[in-house]
């Protein structure tokens, strides 16, 4: 069997041990995604929006649904939860034991999606799946035919995190070609605020895939600080769709930091639905032996008066590719809209290689739009410089390199997140340099 | 201590260098002159090791050793120092690291631990005085966004800190404040020792008031085309390099 014949099939079984949950509106959602799926089926390179990233590796094997399995021990995963509480979830299933929930505020709702469908069911409905019919999002839709175990997150009318809180989504690696769909949900309310980190790690050795949907609702004045953090497997294929929609004068922060997998596709979109918006995307990818990372945004302003900043940052070394693809699209009624965007990479073998293109479509004749993509080496005369100093050149890449990758990693307003990504990326570099850690 | 001779050096398609030859001593202080564009940077770059030049002929020897063949860091290493016309901006790499991980390499070459975070800091305070530098440099990227007087500073600074056995400063008055060139050429004279030695690149006879050069060399389309004592220094304020150069045609016809 192959591609959505065996997805199909998949489905069938799924659908038979649902038992009770396979009803109500969330249920139609399922069918109604699977059905979407087969009939648009995976995309291909002649998909003008996938021509840089060949997926066959992936739509030839025949992914089983991952089995819940033992849970791995606290100690284990403690590297990966960057000191901050929240819920854990192994190959696809909410782990109780390993989450921490506790001392949520008043009204703050974050639980399991399983649990919300039956006692949120309203709320949920209002919000999921708003994206997962869209053309171009296959895997959106396969993600919701088979969604289950996930996060909900709801923050009512004013609420306040003051704590980030983590959702931690763990592949064990240990059983061959399985995939588990991810799905995370958010409801910020009006002005409520949260900082919100969303992260993959792998640890086992298996191919394994990751389809992971994440759909986020920033309410009128409400702000989200989101963080995407992918430390998958270096065997795994990563595949996530995060899509936001945001009110009136609503800020929205995104970061996305992609280390792990083999290969990796991030699709951000972003619709800045009322007036006075701000609306960041920060993104950083660092590459090395064959991996393949591309990062698709899409930002939407729909209402004047928004604006919007985007800054990507690449480091691909040895063989490994990428793509940035970077969609601005300004609605007609989008006056005054005031957008930037930047892509920098930095290829530090000859062999690298990375498609950038920003795209911009301006329906509205009263805005500002910029935008930039850089493709370089390092600069020849700050190493000379720190060799000059008695430096060794290795180390002045090195440096260079973090400084290069630092840019971003700056912005990342969690301390104890920041120190841990900068130490990863130090180690990576360090790795490539040669140097001993 | 440094024998340069019939250096010839070209980049790309230019020949710039076209056989400079020149002996530095342990405790000697050089100026050298010339006007705008006669290869005067790129002979300090040259002996800093500067890649993309290309050495068509001749040698050059520092403390006995064959310093074209050794990499920048080692030369460095071995006590070499050049001072930038233009100091290069590092955004995201911190002052203080850069002159730490520089401070160390020095000492582990010379066989020395490494020093900590702590140890140099009061090293780095002492160094901070003597060109009258404030601390609050240090918290920021390698000359990022430093003025043009702040960046000669900062490259004094460096020297005070890898304590080089010669030192080559390209322009390093340029830009300076007339305080400034008095605090920065007080520390260069305070650095100074009898094993060690220095060679200015400068354009202005008001440095070698305060560095008091032995020797004044003139470096035109590529080679020195006449060296004299400090007094030519001052010849040359006076009448400029007309005359130099008339002199030189006149030799070379
Ligand atoms: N990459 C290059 N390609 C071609 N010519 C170059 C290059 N770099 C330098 N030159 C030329 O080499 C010559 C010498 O330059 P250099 O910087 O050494 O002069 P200088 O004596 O230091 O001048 P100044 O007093 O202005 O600092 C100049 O004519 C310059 O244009
Ligand atoms: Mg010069």
């Amino acid at each position: 069997m192959s591609g959505t014949d065996w997805y199909q099939s998949r489905f069938a079984d799924f659908e038979q041990n649902l038992n009770g949950e396979a009803q109500g509106p969330v249920h139609q959602l399922r069918r109604d995604a699977i059905a979407h799926f087969t009939a648009t089926g995976f995309p291909t390179s002649r998909d003008e929006e996938w021509r840089f990233t060949n997926i066959a590796p992936l739509t030839r094997i025949d992914f089983e649904l991952a089995a819940k399995t033992d849970e791995p021990a606290t100690a284990d995963i403690a590297p990966l939860r960057y000191g901050l509480p929240g819920p854990v979830f192994v190959d696809g299933h909410f782990a109780p034991s390993l989450s921490q929930l506790d001392a949520l505020p008043q009204g703050v709702v974050v639980k399991n999606l399983r649990t919300a469908f039956i006692e949120d069911a309203d709320l949920v409905c209002r919000y999921i799946g708003q994206d997962a019919m869209s053309e171009d999002q296959a895997f959106t839709a396969l993600n919701t035919a088979f969604v289950q175990d996930g996060v909900l997150i709801y923050l009512p009318q004013g609420t306040v995190l003051d704590t980030p809180l983590h959702t931690l989504f763990l592949s064990t690696g240990t059983k061959a070609n399985v995939v588990s769909h991810p799905r995370v949900l958010v409801v910020a309310e009006a002005h409520a605020e949260a900082t919100l980190v969303e992260s993959y790690g792998g640890l086992g050795v298996e191919a394994y895939l990751t389809n992971s949907v994440c759909e986020i609702n920033v309410g009128e004045n409400a702000s989200i600080d989101h963080y995407r953090v992918q430390r998958e497997a270096p065997t795994a294929f990563h595949i996530s769709a995060t899509h936001v929609r945001e009110a009136r004068s609503a800020r929205f922060r995104s970061t996305s930091i992609t280390l792990g997998g083999s290969l990796t596709r991030n699709h951000v979109h972003t619709a800045l639905m009322g007036e006075g918006i701000d609306s960041t995307l920060n993104g950083l990818y660092i590459e090395n032996g064959s991996q393949h990372v591309d990062n698709h945004t899409l930002i939407e302003h729909a209402q004047p008066n928004c604006q919007s900043h985007e800054f990507y940052k690449g480091v691909l070394d040895d063989e490994s590719s990428g793509v940035f693809r970077g969609k601005i699209h300004v609605h007609q009624a989008a006056q005054k809209t005031d957008a930037y965007q930047a892509n920098q990479n930095l290829l530090l073998s000859d062999s690298a290689k990375i498609d950038t293109k920003p795209q911009l479509e301006i329906y509205a004749d009263d805005v500002k739009c910029s935008h930039g993509a850089t493709i370089g080496q390092l600069d020849a005369d700050a190493i000379f410089y720190l060799r000059s100093r008695g430096i060794g050149h290795r180390e002045a890449v090195r440096v260079l390199t973090r400084a290069f990758a630092g840019e971003v990693l700056d912005r990342v307003r969690i301390d104890g997140l920041r120190d841990e990504l900068d130490r990863l990326v130090t180690e990576r570099l360090d790795r490539a340099a040669g140097v001993a850690p | 201590m440094l024998k340069i001779e019939n250096l010839h050096a070209r980049i790309e398609d230019t020949e710039i260098l076209k056989g400079i030859d020149l002996e530095i001593n342990a405790g000697e202080v050089h100026a050298i002159m010339g006007p705008n564009g006669s290869g005067k940077s790129t002979l300090a770059q040259v002996l800093a090791g500067r890649e993309g030049y290309e050495i068509t002929a001749g040698s050059v020897s520092y403390l006995e050793k064959d310093l074209l063949d050794l990499d920048p860091e080692e030369r460095a290493r071995e006590g070499l120092f050049l001072a930038f016309q233009y100091p290069v901006e590092i955004p995201g790499v911190n002052s203080t690291y850069f002159l730490r991980t520089g401070y160390n390499e020095m000492r582990r070459h010379r066989g020395e631990d490494p020093v900590d975070a702590m140890d140099f800091l009061k090293l780095i305070r002492e160094k901070l005085a003597l060109v009258e530098m404030d601390e609050s440099f240090l918290k920021r990227p390698v000359n990022e966004g430093f003025s043009g007087g702040e960046k000669k500073r900062h490259e004094v600074l460096q020297m005070a800190v890898l304590e080089p056995k010669l030192s080559i400063l390209d322009e390093t008055d340029s830009g300076l404040d007339i305080d400034a060139l008095r605090i920065v050429a007080n520390g260069v004279n305070q650095l100074h020792a009898p094993d060690k030695a220095v060679v200015v690149v400068t354009h202005y006879q008001r440095l070698l008031d305060y560095i008091v050069p032995d020797f004044v060399h003139v470096l035109y389309q590529g080679r020195i085309v006449k060296s004299g004592d400090k007094t030519l220094a001052l010849e040359l304020e006076a009448k400029g390099y007309d005359w130099v150069k008339e002199e030189h045609l006149e030799q070379t016809r």
